[in-house]
């Protein structure tokens, strides 16, 4: 069984419903056993970084998510679910209090620099920097559709499966052991997507 | 390189598509969910469903059917029509619409966008509005926005509304031209430029389009970010495809990787 953690943030029920029609097992839900027994974590959202980082651990699921990543369980992180993987971001730059994410991955969140239009809204292409079982069968130049205005850059580029061209090149996704992670929307790029879902039960199982 | 999109825009009244379509290879073209599966297959980058219904939100078709697309149609779906509240773009949302458009209910209560954006964030607000060209006594041209289904001039100019509704939190911009929807005639480029050079959020062309060369001037002299069509695609006139690849040879960036094989036209 796939769980979708439900972190009480935007936009889970469509890569829930993107897992279901593609057959898996798959469960939304943010109740620590089924997470405990799950057989790969997704992390979705869209939202701000603070919010979804604050509800992590409010709801009890920062611990869970680290726990299990110890111990090797498949994850794939989605948008916002990239993001919180980093150390911190710049999205709540105003304000006195930095941002603090999961730190699972070293490395910051961005803002897009100024002159681009944000949010960068639209399909985009995937240059493969490095093979991921997460892109088996596709293409390097493959496009895939982005929807945000920060972007994360990590301190070990090792960890970069994918760039993207969006005025600079960044980071669009990155593979670290266990842990998968887009910032792109799989859930909303059509069959591109929907076989990156598929690489992931594959991987899951 | 960010691709320009093509939007197919399907009118819709009673969970029925209004204008019959010439397909005859879907079961049943009326059916919203079998036009956006069939557009969805030829590599429309994003649909819009319009909803020309006039009964309250709550009480339409429309819902079921966007709950019916979201669970098979998995590109982004942009739902328009009738949205008067935070309750209707909540409903809409949370049944499986990606952006809400809005377009007369911003216009009486701008106040709907700041709330909306503030809700559920810029990137699902999207501001629709109906643009009707007016000439000064000089000679010089303005647009003003026209509300109720393009029936009430309201005296405001487009450009001052846009800015205003970007500035309220409006993610992006869809700018309907009431003169030259229908005509085939070509977008209007000179509004679509306009607009594009006053605010920094994504511009959708909409209205006019009749021939391929009015798509690439759309994005070419209108700085278009993304088309919308509806008669060249639902009368069969052009396909999304023919659509992408005459825009791919004019050197315009846009996705013809279907399903990601190979790096030109890979259609199945």
């Amino acid at each position: 069984m796939l769980a979708v953690i439900d972190y009480e943030v935007g936009n889970l029920g469509s890569v829930y419903k993107a897992f279901r029609y593609l057959g898996a097992p798959v469960s939304l839900t943010k109740d620590p056993a089924e997470l405990q027994k799950a057989s790969g974590l997704i992390l979705p959202g869209v939202g701000a970084f603070a919010e979804g980082a604050a509800n992590l651990r409010r709801l009890g699921l920062e611990s869970i998510i680290r726990e299990r990543l110890q111990k090797g369980t498949p994850f794939l992180g989605i948008c916002l679910g990239l993001q919180l993987l980093f150390e911190t971001s710049e999205e709540n730059a105003g304000s006195d209090r930095l941002a603090i994410g999961l730190g699972l991955c070293r490395g910051a969140v961005r803002r897009f620099p100024a002159g681009l239009k944000v949010p960068q809204i639209g399909w985009n292409e995937l240059k493969f920097t490095r093979p991921s079982p997460l892109f088996a069968g596709l293409q390097s130049g493959c496009h895939v559709y982005f929807l945000h205005s920060y972007y994360a850059a990590p301190a070990d580029c090792r960890l970069v499966v994918a760039t993207t061209d969006y005025g600079i090149d960044y980071c669009s996704a990155i593979e670290l052991d266990n842990i998968y992670a887009v910032q792109f929307h799989p859930e909303k790029s059509g069959e591109v997507g929907l076989a990156i879902l598929r690489n992931f039960c594959a991987i899951c199982s | 390189m960010l691709t320009k999109r093509i939007i197919p825009c399907l009118d819709v009244t009673e969970g029925r598509v209004v204008k019959g379509t010439r397909f005859i290879d879907i079961k049943d073209a009326g059916d919203p969910v079998e036009l956006a599966a069939y557009y969805d297959q030829q590599g429309a980058d994003e649909l819009v469903f319009y909803d020309i219904t006039a009964s309250s939100m709550g009480k339409r078709p429309l819902l079921e059917v966007v709950k019916r697309t979201a669970e098979r149609v998995f590109i982004p779906l942009t739902v328009g029509g009738g949205v008067r509240d935070l309750a209707d773009m909540h409903d809409l949302l949370a049944i499986g619409a990606d952006k809400i458009s809005v377009n007369t209910a911003a216009v009486k209560n701008p106040e709907l966008i700041n709330q909306g954006a503030e809700r559920f964030g810029s990137q699902c607000i999207v501001l629709s509005v109906d643009c009707l060209r007016r000439t000064k006594t000089d000679g010089s041209i303005w647009w003003e926005v026209v509300i109720n289904g393009g029936r009430t001039p309201t005296g405001i100019n487009v450009l001052d509304w846009v800015v205003e509704g970007v500035q309220r939190g409006a993610g992006e911009l869809v700018l309907n031209s009431i003169d030259y929807d229908g005509t085939h005639y070509g977008y209007d480029n000179l509004l679509n430029r306009e607009v594009a050079a006053r605010t920094a959020v994504p511009v959708i062309a909409s209205g006019g389009a009749g021939k391929l060369e009015h798509l690439r001037e759309a994005i070419l002299l209108g700085r278009a970010d993304a088309v919308l069509a509806a008669s060249i695609f639902h009368h069969g006139t052009y396909s999304i495809m023919d659509v992408k690849r005459y825009l791919a040879e004019a050197g315009i960036p846009v996705r013809l990787d279907i399903y990601g094989h190979t790096k030109q036209g890979g259609e199945r």
